[in-house]
């Protein structure tokens, strides 16, 4: 699996440029209905992004980040509808409850791999869940909380959008310098080989513990804000569909390469409205959708893009 | 914990040893989790749930469920694992997207409405058990995993395919090597593990009944006997499933809202001293 960034490259940096500045016009040609949907694939690829830390540069494959995800959503309505907090304290407060969360499940991850990982990760994420939908007292149970939470400032869709963007622009930025630095490289040492960075001395227990909580960080950004965009949070928030989902967003993108989450979030969420027009069976959709992709492309639409370009390149 | 709850506890503890067998043999011996194993239980329930309803059998109810959930499992063995083989993390993966579209369809089937499997009538009203009165139908389900414990433990300390299933867990490329065909072997404990995930189901459908979001809490709970008791062992299960099973009814009875985090507590502490659980072995 290629993990290697090819950021550095000109033609990189002009298409994300390209990219942005159709991303910032776009709410001039697109209905209401059309914004929201990319302001929640933004939101959707933060997340995936988030995950792409763990599963593309890691090589640990978490099944706990919608459970991340959903207590950032969760706290941030709380902290509005029932204590009455400020919106703005309430997104770093729920940030904040993201990235302890991470660390605890980070405290007891980084001494498993593989699909130890992924099971821990997974019943860690269910214990949120069931918590969630039984603690009716303070998380409404199966009803959950609403309210309309988003402060003045952005109240209009397209400020919104807006500010999705530009948050999306700056967590991806951040992702992307913490995957660069000489500790995103310890991260790809670790994921290419446990044993030889531990023998060469690397804490690898801590550089995971570290990376985990970083990327729940940023998943509990993503949590923040889509409190703003949905205002209203559920059990489904924090459910296993959530983690699934994401993943596959992440998957779909192909692991490691970052921008992919976003392709991979547009796809995603583009079948989504797509089936949900037609019938009610998203759930069945989405696990066929998982099952194919495991079985012919396990490294993604770009994954699988990349590795038929140097098939052919290889050849001429 | 009065004797009640203590019995509580123990009954809610066998099922789970039922399904949880089930789901550490496969892990055990293929290095399949089966996700889809909380799935399968659910959708064993349903069907036996009918066949006992409509021919008002429950044991014809738990025969059937059981076959019917075998013949998903070879199918999904056979039609979509066998793609991925080898590689642990898309078999995960993969039986995870089958649990998806095996609850959908079960959502399709019987709706989203709470069945409760009918229950024959010998094993209604209750016993007097040292003073309490307690119904027969739990008792009934404890004494049922007691069984399915001794006839696992024969089936793997006393018989020739539980001796391959032993060696398999070990190393299973050596028994390939020795001329076996370890791949029946697998098929077999493939069937076998969801065999018990369907009677499991129809077990627990007669006294936790059976709704769209029971197969996620089953699965929790099977994840958590494994990661504490450790992969492939039977005695882990089983330990596993008294932990889990008693914490858990003490949990309810001490904060309801919170029960599920008290099973979070003992996997909390096994994985920080023994990561490959209580009774696991290394790889």
């Amino acid at each position: 699996m290629s993990g290697l960034s090819r950021s550095k490259s000109p033609m990189g940096a002009l298409v994300g440029v390209a990219v942005m500045a159709v991303g910032v016009i776009a709410p001039f040609f697109l209905s209401r209905y059309q914004i929201g949907l990319a302001t929640q694939i933004l939101i959707f690829g933060m997340l995936a992004m988030s995950i792409d830390i763990l599963v593309g540069f890691t090589g640990r494959t978490s099944l706990g980040h919608g459970a991340i995800f959903g207590a950032s959503t969760y706290v941030v309505l709380y902290c509005v509808t029932q204590a009455g907090l400020s919106p703005y304290l309430a997104v770093v407060l729920g940030i904040a409850t993201a990235t302890v969360l991470a660390a605890v499940f980070a405290l007891l991850a980084v001494r498993t791999n593989g699909v130890y990982f992924l099971l821990l990760t997974l019943a860690l994420g269910m214990i949120v869940w069931g918590i969630c939908l039984r603690w009716t007292q303070v998380t409404g149970g199966e009803n959950g909380l609403r309210g309309d939470i988003r402060p003045k400032a952005l109240a209009d869709y397209k400020d919104f959008y807006w500010f999705i963007l530009a948050l999306a622009a700056l967590v991806t930025f951040g992702i992307r310098r913490f995957v660069q630095s000489p500790f995103g490289l310890t991260l790809r040492g670790i994921r290419d080989s446990d044993s030889r960075m531990r023998s060469l001395g690397y804490n690898v227990p801590l550089h995971l513990f570290i990376g985990f909580t970083m990327s729940g960080f940023f998943a509990g950004v993503a949590g923040a804000v889509y409190a703003f965009f949905n205002n209203f949070v559920s059990p489904s928030t924090v459910a296993l569909t959530q983690s699934v989902e994401s993943l596959l967003m992440a998957i779909i993108g192909g692991v490691g390469t970052l921008y992919g989450s976003f392709i991979g979030a547009s796809a995603l969420i583009a079948l989504q409205n797509l089936v949900s027009s037609h019938t009610e069976r998203w759930q069945s959709v989405l696990g066929i959708t998982f099952t194919l992709i495991m079985i012919f492309a396990p490294e993604g639409i770009v994954g699988k893009f990349r590795a038929l370009r140097a098939k052919y390149a290889s050849k001429h | 914990m009065s004797l009640f709850q203590l019995l509580n506890g123990l009954t809610f503890a066998a099922l789970l040893f039922v399904v949880a067998s089930g789901f550490t043999l496969i892990f055990g011996l293929l290095r399949i989790v089966n996700l889809a194993h909380g799935a399968l239980y659910l959708f064993g329930g349903y069907v036996g749930f009918t066949i006992a309803t409509k021919l008002g059998s429950f044991t014809l109810g738990i025969m059937g469920a059981m076959a019917a959930v075998a013949v998903m499992g070879f199918a999904l063995n056979e039609g979509l694992l066998r793609f991925v083989r080898g590689f642990e993390l898309r078999q995960v993966l993969l039986s995870l997207g089958v649990a998806f579209v095996l609850n959908d369809m079960s959502l399709v089937i019987w709706g989203g409405d709470s069945f409760t499997v009918p229950i024959p009538e010998e094993l209604m009203g209750g016993f007097r058990v040292f003073g309490t009165f307690y119904p027969k139908y739990r008792l009934f389900v404890l004494l049922m995993g007691i069984l399915i414990f001794i006839g696992l433990w024969v089936l793997i300390n006393k018989t020739r395919l539980g001796a391959l299933i032993r060696a398999g867990v070990d190393d299973a490329e050596m028994v390939e090597a020795a001329g076996i065909n370890i791949q029946r072997v697998f098929l077999m404990t493939f069937l076998l593990g969801s065999a018990l995930a369907g009677m499991g189901g129809v077990m627990g459908g007669a006294f936790l009944s059976l709704y769209p979001s029971a197969d996620s809490e089953i699965l929790v709970f099977s994840l958590a006997i494994v990661i504490i008791g450790g992969r492939g062992s039977l005695i882990g299960v089983g330990v596993g499933s008294l932990m889990v099973g008693l914490l858990n009814t003490l949990g309810q009875v001490m904060f309801p809202e919170l029960a599920y985090f008290v099973i979070f507590g003992p996997m909390a502490a096994i994985l920080a001293f023994r990561p490959m659980g209580l009774f696991g072995k290394a790889v």
